[in-house]
């Protein structure tokens, strides 16, 4: 049989239609499958750190030891991670593309503003 | 510390709790291994003489949010801040037993560290979004800051519109390059500091005072 890796895209539309945990319960659910998972549209700030506290309560020993999370920097401009204009203009830092990996298989290799290098392996 | 800087802390000291100064919940925030507690460490002993808590080369040394109490930070300017800072683990997404094994631990204890590292990260976390009134965000100046900052935490901090000082760590190596860590941050202040030489501290000192009063 072909050993390969299961890479889920979820699309903008589709993560609108979810609630928070909806969100975190299907994400955490297809990473611990093995499955990397391609957010269209990135996690709000409170939703990828509720993300984190949930994926650090279901870490185990010889099991499931976490996930690898990467995200580029919200849009901004020379302003960074969104930052002063952002917020003086009313405008809320935009989530871009994220990828979520289990941290055994997804590994980081680079990454900048523009750039995000990973590395997968199949389990 | 020199003298008049102690004198001019005891006056403050007092005057603040005759007037009851507001008091504010300072965190550490930053990856494993940044150098939190260090910094934790000299910013307690500096203003009462006291430490937080123990520092070593085994990431998530720090596994619970660990505070202290009313620590009185004056500028030179006479100006002063009541602060409780607390020490945070450092956040990440993975933990793994087995690194703690590559450091010489017994296969038991390496167990017991990450699951507590599981919980005070879990607890990090809870402690930046509900609880937290500024933040120290400590970045290390000899690693990429694009590959050690945490987008999340900045986002968090910048929904709550927390007060938030960058520390750029570890400028005693000689590979350490702050200026990079400026041109990722031109939009907050970035402190270049040795947390375990001290160097710049009195500047860092000097902007808590200012951002976090």
């Amino acid at each position: 049989m072909i050993q390969g890796v299961q890479i889920d895209f979820l699309s903008a539309e589709r993560l609108d239609r979810l609630t928070m945990m909806e969100k975190i319960r299907l994400i955490l659910d297809d990473v611990r499958s093995g499955t990397i998972v391609v957010l269209e549209k990135g996690l709000l700030p409170e939703e990828q750190s509720k993300l984190i506290e949930l994926t650090m309560m279901e870490i185990k020993p010889d099991g499931f030891s976490g996930i690898e999370l990467e995200t580029y920097p919200a849009k901004g401009g020379n302003e960074g991670f969104g930052g002063f204009l952002s917020r003086l203009i009313g405008k809320k830092s935009e989530s871009r593309l994220t990828v979520i990996g289990p941290a055994n298989q997804l590994k980081t290799l680079k990454k900048d503003q523009d750039l995000i290098s990973a590395w997968v392996s199949s389990r | 510390m020199n003298f008049l800087v102690r004198a001019r802390q005891r006056v403050s000291t007092f005057l603040n709790a005759f007037f009851r100064r507001k008091r504010s919940r300072i965190g550490i925030y930053g990856p494993p291994n940044a150098g939190k507690t260090t910094l934790a460490n000299r910013i307690v002993r500096d203003w009462t003489g006291d430490a937080v808590g123990p520092v070593s080369e085994i990431p998530h040394e720090t596994r619970r949010a660990r505070r202290k109490e009313d620590i009185t930070i004056t500028g030179t300017n006479g100006s002063s801040v009541i602060i409780d800072i607390v020490d945070t683990p450092g956040v990440t997404t993975k933990i793994d037993y087995n690194e703690f094994l590559e450091y010489g631990l017994e296969k038991e204890e390496a167990i017991k560290r990450a699951r507590e590292a599981t919980e005070g990260v879990a607890e990090a976390m809870h402690w930046l979004r509900d609880d937290i009134d500024g933040v120290i965000y400590m970045l290390d100046s000899t690693q990429d800051p694009f590959m050690q900052v945490n987008i999340m935490m900045i986002g968090i901090i910048e929904s709550r519109k927390l007060p938030v000082i960058i520390v750029a760590n570890k400028i005693d190596l000689p590979d350490a390059t702050p200026q990079r860590i400026r041109s990722a941050f031109p939009q907050h202040p970035v402190i270049p500091i040795s947390g375990m030489e001290g160097s710049n501290v009195e500047q860092l000192y000097e902007k808590m005072t200012e951002m976090f009063g």
